[in-house]
């Protein structure tokens, strides 16, 4: 049984809907929202399967609806949904994280009081994210974008009352915004170049030859082609969503939110849609590859944002102390990955580490989110330690993840997606450079996560909070463990001998020959990586709270620098903060003297003319006005006695009138 | 009954209650909101009568429609600018006390 | 006919329950939803345009100042008052002739039939309109909405003498 896709809208409507609900549902009734949320969300869940079997059927055939919104008269504005496998894939994979977060957060926000509130938030995220995979116009991705963005806004800020998530909230709507600017100067641009924001239309979308054609054909300031520079623009957008330098910072200081909606946002659905913007308009990226003459390619851009968010992300976890921090930071580097392997053509595999990815980083912020939750919210990882046996499950799931993540080899999902990667790096003719970073990442990436698993897990506990913690309830746990099976199952979905994902997404895929070598050398990098982590923090670990990191005994400067995250906040701050409040300024400094100034100088000029026309008044009309406002004022004294001065009596005296008259006209037959 | 008057009665009933309203309800900002309604239920009769109306494409009912939520937004500013100017005066804003300038 | 029956019903229904309420944040709520059924039927009628400058102009701008009037104006203690009961009869009385009048008049005028199809009158000639024919009374609405608007700051802006009494 298939999805038709007439029927597409319900996969998103069903949780907006619940949210719109749940919004009108009572306050006292906490469970009834939430079950509600739950309830749609699973309706999702079933729908997008149906829809995934439809679009697997016949990968290469592409369901479309699409449908009129507005008429402008001459032309109008069209949406419509579109079923194919990546997204629907998608669908599928945000609606399954979405539910084990969910009932997640069913255990770690019990007993908040505005849980109703949360729930309601989280069904809109979903409802919005769900509506942006399936959509076939930019123009309908746009909206649901926004909602997702609004969504985030809401859900990082749940806990207003915090200044820090008031502020995180704010700076993340803002950055995203800043990279929306450009998704919107992108897709204004795409209609006016070919009319239309449709991405199949049967020939006449902006995806297909016709389109891309003309779109690479014409030039544009600097020789760009035009499809360069609305690609550049579209993935500006995707770079704020997705936390690229240098627009990551937002992505950090969300962890201000519940940890269910970091995991939300850090592992699957919402940083995915910058990556799957990416992926869904990769044939207008790689449009001008065909081009020899132009100044650059919008996939170059791509792939080299991407491998120095992979590298930095993966440097600035290093020195980080927060347990959420560094997974935050670890989202960046692996958003970075992602998008290299989309610079680089592996578009699929950049959507293979994004659905490994979802599982295994929301599996690793739900895990420290139950250790949170069991420490009586500590995060500092250097008052935790030695929860090894109070927490079993929750650091068993931990280990797993860390190792998918890691890309400890064979075994973890992790490893598969990373390899492939790492392997369209590798083949990429424009530079051998990003391949090397990303190496470097790999290595990093094994040493911050053994560092954190040994800080957190290993040792003794070195705070009040570690000593009394015991373990999450089954609600948080299940969770946890069906997760942690995706972590490891996910993988076997596009191995180098079985790559069904990969040919999926992409009909016209063909899995290269060799690659046994480059695999030797990234399980040597990730060994090397897991051991010196583990030489430095597991070995002997971390005595008390205040013990230096051996990081920082080693070399002091740099741990420094990492850990203030090589400044990238101040600098922000000192250049584009200023730069708005020194306009600001500026602003009302042109208020207050110029246009003000003019203002007074009318005011001047009337009240001289009001000085004129009043002596001429005086003298004058007035003697003959004074006879007849007498006689005026004595008829108006009379009138007034009718006036009660109630204003319903008024009303009433109205509805009267009114009655008596329609009944004059009715019965008299005057027509 | 044709649609044309399924419409007219419609805004009927919807211009009774706002009617109702503005007579019974004793606090300012309902009386103006009944009002808010009365003025809905005229531009759904101009909406109505465009729709079924001898000559839709003139567009003269949408056009008055766009003219009376220009002024409808007008009003209702207006309106509750006075509410709040009321309740600086007395403290509350029941309309059977504003009696002041009463004859 | 089935969709504007479910229209007129929904703000009908949310009307009534928003003029009855006693808690006037409540009421302001509901009226929005009733709203919301206004711009339904306009949609429903064809009239797009409206529909969305009644969503923008009472549902995004009206009710805003709706729930700020309601908010400045709250008791400070308690909810409101009881209505007096002696004017309720009365005004249920005149709404109840005035719509058996209407309904009546509606009833029996002769009114066209209605024909099936919906007018083409879109976005696009709506803007002819406006700016031709009628450019002058929009250029008046646009003083209109300006003088009512700097009217509603003077009258709702306190002034110091009348603050202090």
């Amino acid at each position: 049984m298939h999805l038709p896709v007439q029927l597409t809208w319900l996969i998103p409507a069903l949780p907006a809907v619940a949210a719109a609900v749940i919004a009108a549902v009572p306050a006292r009734r906490p469970g009834l929202g939430a079950g509600l949320a739950l309830a749609a969300l699973a309706g999702s869940l079933i729908l997008a399967l149906l829809a995934l079997a439809g679009a697997l059927a016949d990968p290469a055939a592409r369901l479309i609806h699409t449908f009129t919104w507005f008429d402008l008269g001459h032309g109008a504005i069209r949406l419509g949904w579109l079923l194919d496998p990546l997204g629907t894939l998608l669908a599928v994979m945000v609606a399954t994280v979405g539910l084990l977060i969910f009932t997640f957060s069913l255990g770690y926000l019990r007993d908040d009081p505005r849980a109703k509130q949360f729930f309601c938030f989280l069904s809109l995220f979903a409802g919005a994210m769900l509506g942006l995979l399936l959509a076939n116009s930019l123009l309908l991705l746009f909206l649901c974008w926004e909602l997702v963005g609004l969504a985030s806004y809401l859900l990082i800020g749940f806990w207003f009352q915090r200044p820090a998530a008031a502020r995180a909230a704010r700076k993340a709507f803002i950055t995203t915004r800043i990279g929306d600017l450009g998704l919107l100067l992108g897709l204004v641009w795409l209609q006016d170049a070919t009319g239309t924001l449709l991405l199949f239309d049967g020939g006449r979308g902006v995806l297909e030859t016709e389109a891309l054609g003309a779109l690479a054909g014409a030039s544009t300031v600097g020789g760009l082609a035009v499809s360069t520079a609305i690609g550049l623009l579209l993935f500006c957008g995707a770079a704020g969503k997705s936390g690229q330098v240098p627009l990551h910072v937002w992505l950090p200081d969300a962890m201000e939110g519940p940890t269910p909606v970091s995991a939300l946002i850090h592992a699957a659905p919402m940083v995915a849609a910058g990556v799957f913007l990416v992926a869904r308009v990769y044939p207008l990226l790689a449009a001008d590859l065909a081009l020899a003459s132009v100044p650059v390619h919008a996939l170059t851009v791509v792939a080299t944002v991407g491998a120095i968010t992979a590298l930095f992300g993966a440097a600035v976890a290093v020195a980080q102390d927060d347990i959420k921090r560094v997974l935050a930071f670890s989202t960046v580097s692996q958003l970075g990955y992602m998008m290299l392997a989309a610079g680089t053509g592996a578009w699929t595999a950049a959507i293979f580490h994004l659905l490994t990815h979802a599982c295994f980083q929301a599996l690793l912020f739900l895990s420290a989110g139950s250790v949170i939750h069991a420490t009586h919210h500590e995060q500092d990882i250097r008052r935790l330690g030695g929860l090894r046996r109070r927490l079993p499950v929750t650091c068993a799931t931990f280990t797993i993840g860390m190792m998918a993540l890691a890309g400890v080899p064979f075994l973890f999902s992790g490893f598969w997606s990373k390899e492939a990667i790492l392997h369209a790096a590798h083949g990429w003719s424009v530079s051998a450079l990003p391949f090397h970073v990303a190496l470097a990442a790999v290595a990093l990436t094994a040493f911050y996560m053994t560092r954190l698993l040994a800080e957190v897990f290993a040792g003794a506990p070195r705070g009040h909070g570690a000593e009394t913690a015991h373990e999450s309830p089954a609600v948080m746990t299940i969770p946890l463990v069906l997760l942690a099976a995706a972590s490891i199952g996910l993988g076997f979905l596009g191995t180098p001998w079985w790559p069904w994902l990969q040919s999926t997404l992409d009909p016209a895929f063909q899995p290269e020959p060799g690659g046994a070598g480059l695999m030797a050398v990234s399980i040597a990098l990730v060994a090397a990586g897991i051991l010196a982590g583990w030489s430095r923090y597991g070995r002997l670990p971390r005595t008390s709270p205040e013990a230096a990191d051996p990081l920082a005994r080693i070399v002091p400067r740099l741990h420094r620098a990492l850990a203030a995250r090589l400044g990238c906040d101040e600098l922000y701050a000192a250049t584009f903060g200023r730069l708005c409040t020194a306009l600001a300024a500026a602003t009302t400094a042109l208020d207050r003297s110029v246009w003000d100034g003019c203002i007074r100088l009318l005011a001047q000029l009337g009240a001289y003319t009001g000085l004129v026309s009043r002596e001429t008044d005086e003298d004058v009309l007035n003697s003959g006005f004074n006879a007849a406002g007498d006689g005026l004022r004595a008829g108006g004294r009379a009138y007034s006695r009718t006036q009660t001065g109630d204003a319903h009596g008024y009303v009433w005296m109205l509805a009267a009138g009114f009655v008596l008259v329609t009944l004059a006209v009715l019965l008299g037959g005057v027509r | 009954m044709s649609p044309l008057q399924a419409c007219l009665l419609f805004s009927s009933a919807l211009f009774s209650l706002g009617l109702i309203a503005v007579l019974v309800r004793s606090n300012a900002i309902l009386v103006l909101l009944g009002v808010e309604l009365m003025l809905n239920a005229a531009n759904l009769n101009f909406i109505a009568f465009w729709r079924y109306g001898p000559a839709p494409a003139e567009g003269h009912g949408v056009v008055f429609v766009v003219f009376a939520l220009a002024v409808a937004a007008a009003e209702a500013a207006v309106g509750l600018a006075l509410v709040i100017a009321l309740h600086r005066h007395q403290r509350n804003v029941r309309l059977g006390e504003a009696r002041r300038l009463r004859g | 006919m089935t969709a504007l029956a479910a229209i007129a019903l929904l703000t009908l229904a949310a009307a009534a329950i928003a003029l009855a309420l006693r808690d006037l944040i409540h009421s302001a709520l509901l009226l929005i939803a009733s709203w919301v059924g206004i711009a339904a039927f306009y949609l429903w009628a064809g009239a797009e345009f409206v529909a969305f400058a009644q969503v923008l102009i009472y549902v995004g701008a009206i009710s805003m100042v709706v729930l700020f009037a309601v908010l400045l104006t709250r008791p400070p203690t308690g909810p409101a008052t009881r209505e007096p009961s002696g004017r309720a009869v009365p005004g249920f009385l005149a709404g109840g002739a005035v719509l058996g009048l209407l309904a009546g008049a509606v009833l029996s005028s002769p009114l066209p039939a209605g024909t099936g199809a919906a007018p083409a009158f879109g976005v696009r000639e709506l803007g002819l309109k406006l700016l031709g024919p009628h450019a002058g009374a929009l250029l008046a609405t646009a003083a209109l909405l300006t003088v009512a608007l700097l009217g509603a700051v003077v009258l709702a802006a306190a002034r110091g003498k009348e603050d202090a009494s």
